[in-house]
C-alpha cells in the first residue's frame, strides 16, 4: 500500500460523504432543522435496490430515486413542516423519533438479518491493477460525486428557486417578505435531499450489498460530524466538512497499524475534539465568521 | 401560596411520582418489577441529563459515555474476585483482584461519573451550540470504542456477565429520589440560577459577572455523577451488559424522554422518563397479546417500537415544548404561570 492509494481511497470515500453532507446542509440551510432521518431515506433507497433486484437495471435504480424522494417529501409534509419555529433541540429529537420509527418499520418489515442488493455489483471489477488498484466503483465515487457537487452549486447560483433557496437560508424573514414561498423552497431542499440519498444508497450498495435496518445511520452520523466541523451555516464548508471526515476515516484507517484499528474511531473523534475546540464555528468557515449559537 | 410551600410542592411532585412508581412496583410479580425497576433508573438518567441540558441549554449527546463508565466499572468490581480470571482474563491484575459490594460500587460509579465529567468537560465547555453537541457525541464515541476493545478495564464485545443482581426496588427508587433531590437542590442554587440566567441570555449574564464556562462545568460535574450513578443501578439490575446497551440508541431515547417531558423543568424530566418508558412496556406487552377488558389487542412483531416513534412524534409535533410544557409541577392557580423553567 502506498501514500498515493491511501489518497484515492480517502477521497473517494470523501465523495460520498460529501453528498451526504450536501443533503443535510440544503435542509439545514431553508429551515435551520438538522435532518437526523436523512440515513432512513437511504435506508429506503438501498432497501428498494434490494427488492427490486430482479427487475431491469435501469428500473430498480430509477424505483430507488422514486421511493428516496417520495420518503424525503413525505416526512417533511407530515412531519418537519409543523417543526418552523420549534427550537433546534426539538426539531432535532423529533428528527430523531422519525428516524427511530422508520428504522423500527425496516426491522419490522424486513427482519434484522439484511437483504441483498446486489444491482450493481460489476462495478466492483477492478479497472487498473497493479502499483495501485482502482475499482470502477472509486471512478464513478468520484465523478459522480464531483458532478453532483458541481450541479447543486450551479442549481443554488444560477436558478431562480436556487436564488431562492439562499435568500431562504441567508435571512428567512426578509426573503418571505420579498414573496419567497417557504412551502416551496422547503419542498424543493427535501427533494434534492432525496435524490442525494437516493445516489448515496446505490453507491453505498455497491460496497456493501447487504441493507440492514441501520443500513444508512452510521454514514449519516459521521457525515453529520463532519458537517459540524466544516461549518453548517454555509453549503461549501459543510460539503468540504463532510468530504473531511470521510477522506480522515478512509486515510486513517490505512495509516494506522493493524492492531490498532479498531481503535480507529477515537482517533478520528479526538480530532473531532480537537478542531471543534479551535474552530467552534467550523473548519472551513472565514475566519471572522461570527460564533452564532443556535441550540 | 409563600415561596417555600411552592418550592416544598415543585419537588413534591417529581419525588411523589418516584416512590409511587417504587410502591406499586414493589407490590407487582417479580417479572413485571423489571419493568418499574427499568423506569426508575431511566428517570435517574433522564434527570441526570435534565441537570446539565435543561439547567444550560446546551444540548449533550455524551451522557451515555458516563452511564457506560459507571455501568462497567461497577459490574467489573463486583464480580467476585474467584471467578474473575476466567470470564475476564486480559484484566490488569488491580481490577482483577479486588472486589467491593454493591453499594460501595454505586458510590464508585458516581465518583467516576462525576470524575470523568469534570476531566471532559474543562475543555468541552466552552463550546456551545451545535458545536458542544457534537463534540459531546465525540466523547460518546470515543467511550464506546474503549470500552469495547479494550480488554484490560473490561469485557470488550463480549457480554459482562455475573454482576450481582442488587438492585431492587428500594435501590432503584431510593437511587431516583437522590436523583431528583440533587437536581432540585442544584437548580435552586444561587450556581444553578446563575447557570439559568447563562441559559436566558448568555451575553446579558455574562455582562452581569456569571463565568458560564465555570457554571457549566459544575452543572456537567453533577449530571455526570448522576449518570454514574444511573450506570451502577443499571448493571446491577440487568446483571449483564454489553457495550451495546449504552451506547446509540439508549441516548437517543434518553433525549427523546427528556424532550417529550420538557427540557426545562425537573418535572418534565422525570414524567418524561417514566410516560416513554411504561409507553414502551405496555407496546412490548400487546405483541404478546394485551387483554382490555372485553378486548384483546395484539399487535405484530415489531410493531411496538414503530408506534412508540410514531407516537413520541406526534406527542413533540403537537407540544413542542413537551408535556409539562418546561414548567415545574404545581397547583393549576399560580400567580406566575410562566414562571422559571421555561426555556426561551
Amino acid at each position: 500500500m502506498n501514500v498515493l492509494q491511501w489518497v484515492i481511497d480517502g477521497i473517494a470515500l470523501g465523495a460520498v460523504y460529501a453528498l451526504v453532507a450536501v443533503g443535510l446542509a440544503l435542509v439545514f440551510g431553508v429551515m435551520r432543522l438538522i435532518n437526523f432521518a436523512h440515513g432512513e431515506l437511504i435506508t429506503a433507497g438501498a432497501y428498494t435496490l434490494a427488492l427490486t433486484a430482479a427487475w431491469p437495471r435501469a428500473a430498480s435504480v430509477a424505483a430507488c430515486v422514486v421511493v428516496a424522494v417520495a420518503l424525503a417529501l413525505a416526512t417533511e409534509r407530515v412531519a418537519f413542516r409543523r417543526l418552523r419555529g420549534a427550537t433546534v433541540t426539538t426539531a432535532l429529537v423529533t428528527t430523531f423519533a422519525v428516524s427511530f420509527a422508520l428504522q423500527a418499520t425496516w426491522l419490522m418489515a424486513f427482519g434484522p438479518e439484511g437483504r441483498t442488493a446486489d444491482v450493481l455489483t460489476t462495478l466492483n471489477r477492478a479497472a487498473v491493477r497493479g502499483e495501485i488498484n482502482l475499482r470502477w466503483v472509486t471512478i464513478v465515487e468520484l465523478v459522480v460525486g464531483a458532478a453532483l457537487v458541481a450541479g447543486v452549486a450551479l442549481l443554488l447560483n444560477r436558478t431562480s428557486i436556487g436564488l431562492q433557496m439562499r435568500a431562504a437560508a441567508a435571512d428567512p424573514r426578509a426573503a418571505r417578505l420579498l414573496g419567497v414561498r417557504a412551502d416551496r423552497v422547503i419542498a424543493f431542499a427535501f427533494l434534492l435531499a432525496g435524490l442525494l440519498a437516493a445516489v448515496v444508497a446505490i453507491l453505498l450498495t455497491v460496497q456493501t450489498p447487504l441493507v440492514t435496518p441501520r443500513f444508512g445511520l452510521q454514514i449519516t452520523i459521521l457525515a453529520l460530524v463532519g458537517v459540524v466541523v466544516g461549518g453548517i451555516d454555509r453549503l461549501p464548508s459543510a460539503t468540504a466538512g463532510g468530504f473531511a471526515i470521510g477522506f480522515a476515516t478512509a486515510v486513517l484507517g490505512n495509516a494506522l497499524p493493524a492492531d490498532d484499528r479498531v481503535f480507529l474511531p477515537s482517533f478520528t473523534f479526538l480530532l473531532v475534539i480537537v478542531v471543534l475546540l479551535v474552530r467552534p464555528a467550523g473548519l472551513f468557515a472565514p475566519l471572522r465568521a461570527p460564533v452564532v449559537e443556535r441550540v | 401560596m409563600s415561596r417555600h410551600s411552592r418550592a416544598a410542592l415543585e419537588l413534591l411532585g417529581p419525588v411523589g411520582l418516584l416512590v409511587a412508581v417504587g410502591l406499586i412496583g414493589s407490590a407487582t410479580s417479580v417479572s413485571t418489577r423489571q419493568d418499574f425497576l427499568g423506569a426508575l433508573i431511566a428517570a435517574t438518567t433522564v434527570i441526570a441529563l435534565y441537570v446539565f441540558v435543561g439547567n444550560s441549554g446546551v444540548i449533550s449527546f455524551g451522557h451515555m459515555s458516563f452511564v457506560a463508565l459507571g455501568a462497567f466499572a461497577a459490574g467489573v468490581m463486583t464480580i467476585p474476585a474467584l471467578v474473575k480470571p476466567s470470564v475476564l482474563p486480559e484484566l490488569w491484575p488491580f481490577l482483577a483482584d479486588n472486589e467491593i459490594g454493591s453499594l460501595a460500587s454505586l458510590v464508585l460509579a458516581a465518583a467516576l461519573g462525576a470524575l470523568y465529567a469534570l476531566v471532559v468537560g474543562v475543555p468541552l465547555m466552552r463550546l456551545s451550540g451545535l458545536a458542544a453537541g457534537i463534540a459531546t457525541f465525540a466523547v460518546l464515541e470515543i467511550t464506546h470504542n474503549v470500552l469495547r476493545f479494550w480488554e484490560k478495564i473490561g469485557p470488550g464485545a463480549k457480554t459482562l456477565s455475573l454482576v450481582p443482581t442488587t438492585t431492587g426496588i428500594g435501590t432503584a427508587t431510593g437511587g431516583a429520589v437522590i436523583a431528583a433531590v440533587v437536581a432540585f437542590a442544584y437548580q435552586r442554587s444561587r450556581r444553578g440560577r446563575l447557570l439559568r440566567a447563562s441559559r436566558e441570555d448568555g451575553a446579558a449574564a455574562q455582562a452581569v459577572g456569571v463565568r458560564i464556562h465555570r457554571e457549566r462545568l459544575l452543572a456537567f460535574v453533577i449530571s455526570g455523577s448522576l449518570a454514574g450513578l444511573a450506570g451502577g443501578l443499571l448493571v446491577h439490575q440487568l446483571g449483564s451488559i454489553t457495550t451495546e446497551q449504552v451506547y446509540l440508541e439508549l441516548t437517543f431515547l434518553t433525549l427523546a424522554m427528556l424532550v417529550v417531558g420538557g427540557v426545562g423543568s425537573l418535572w418534565g424530566a422525570t414524567v418524561g422518563a417514566v410516560l416513554v418508558s411504561f409507553l414502551d412496556t405496555v407496546l412490548a406487552d400487546a405483541e404478546d397479546g394485551l387483554g382490555l377488558g372485553p378486548l384483546e389487542l395484539t399487535l405484530p412483531d415489531g410493531a411496538s417500537l414503530v408506534i412508540l416513534g410514531l407516537l413520541m412524534t406526534l406527542i413533540l409535533l403537537v407540544r413542542p415544548s413537551g408535556i409539562t410544557g418546561g414548567r415545574e409541577f404545581g397547583l393549576p392557580s399560580r400567580r406566575h404561570p410562566t414562571a422559571p423553567g421555561r426555556p426561551s
